[in-house]
């Protein structure tokens, strides 16, 4: 199974933003190989969320583990059966560790979308 | 002439001034473009209301046609779609209307539907024609209710006030796109000076003729009066922060139409945009 992590550009921090991380870390459980993939949301005027969402969907990852995640990403995700835990740490690797021992949580509430916002 | 009301800070007396400045000469149209709390109406208590729906236009996809090849989704450029499981999904908040997704299907499934966003109501008050702009609770762009105001075919009248809505965003942009000069009301406080200099700066952009109405003037504040000066913006017009003045507007009256030193105050200030718009 792939597990996706939006961090940051020392590609080891959670970054807390979702839509506009510089990166998304995709771990395969299956081979225990991490693999970095530039977002190419991060710099879009709006709809960032949906746009890295279709991305991360795009590489095949199952799961997201992720500080926070906005509503229209989360819709894009629910659509797709996409599995969304809170992270824990700061860092990335101990978040895969925590969810492989079971410990992380679904991420439970969504924040709204900034765009269009005066 | 068009006059636009602006402000920068919210609350300084933009509504105040233009229904006041419509009142004054009673031979006015005034249009409502702070469409996410339109409060001129409040004051002018427009009659014989007719009310229009705003709609934009929003895709709609024919799944049955639609072959996945999401050339729609690699086109928008606001990100309003994504392809999820086979499955087309539009985010209709996102969407700025554009009709380009439709136009790159190479399948012909996706046509546009309207979506009603906000509504425009015109009324009349003696001789002042009322345009309001309002927009539904929710929406995020105020931008096609704007718009529906301004383009509405007002009967022709000497003078246009145009009131705006706080800020500097697009819904502000537009709301002065058509204006002969842009008032600017602002308090003499730090936060008010802070935001009349975004706002400032904006019309400059825009190339607006601009002035100054400093309102709630309790006193001389160095710095705005500094401001003032060094970008030569002319102070038009102050405005005491007087308890009279804000009860009957609390009151929700048009001191203009029971003082009658107000309104030559308002139109002597008219009087001085014409003179200055002309320079």
């Amino acid at each position: 199974m792939k597990i996706t992590i939006p961090v940051e550009n020392n590609q080891e921090t959670v970054c807390f933003s979702f839509g506009r991380s510089p990166y998304f870390l995709i771990h395969d459980t299956e081979s225990n190989t991490n693999e970095f993939k530039a977002n190419p949301a991060v710099n879009a005027e709006g709809g960032a969320g949906i746009k890295a969402a279709q991305f991360v969907l795009d590489t095949g990852a199952e799961a997201l583990i992720t500080m926070r995640c906005g509503q229209n990403a989360a819709d894009v995700f629910k659509a797709a059966g996409m599995k969304i835990y809170k992270a824990i740490s700061a860092n990335a690797q101990e978040n895969l560790k925590a969810l492989s021992e079971g410990k992380l949580e679904e991420l439970a509430s969504f924040h709204a979308g900034f765009h269009g916002r005066a | 002439m068009i006059i636009a009301i602006l402000s920068g800070k919210g609350g300084t007396g933009k509504t105040f001034v233009s229904v006041n400045l419509v009142a004054a000469t009673e031979n006015a149209v005034y249009l409502d473009c702070d469409v996410e709390e339109p409060n001129g109406r409040l004051f002018l208590k427009p009659q014989q209301l007719v009310s229009a729906p705003v709609t934009v236009l929003l895709p709609t996809i024919d799944r049955d046609k639609c072959n996945g090849c999401r050339q729609c989704v690699e086109f928008c450029r606001f990100n309003a779609l994504a392809f999820v499981r086979d499955n087309p999904m539009i985010f209709a908040e996102i969407c700025h209307s554009c009709g380009g997704c439709a136009l790159v299907c190479p399948e012909q499934a996706i046509s546009e539907i309207p979506r009603e966003v906000g509504k425009v109501e015109k009324g009349v008050s003696g001789g002042v024609h009322i345009v309001t702009g309002i927009l539904n609770v929710g929406e995020p762009s105020a931008v096609p209710v704007i718009k529906q105001v301004l383009n509405g075919n007002q009967p022709e009248k000497p003078l246009t006030v145009v009131d705006c809505p706080p800020g500097s965003s697009c819904s502000v942009i537009e709301s002065v796109s058509q204006a002969d000069y842009c008032l600017l009301v602002a308090e003499p406080t730090a936060f008010g000076l802070h935001n009349l200099k975004m706002v400032r700066h904006l019309v400059q952009l825009l190339q607006k003729p601009c002035g100054i109405i400093i309102n709630k003037a309790d006193g001389e504040y160095p710095p705005l009066e500094q401001f003032c000066a060094e970008t030569n913006t002319p102070i038009l017009l102050r405005i005491p922060y007087d308890k009279h003045i804000a009860e009957r507007t609390a009151a929700g009256e048009i001191i203009v139409r029971e003082d009658h030193l107000m309104k030559e105050v308002f139109l002597g200030l008219l009087g001085r945009i014409e003179n200055e718009a002309k320079r």
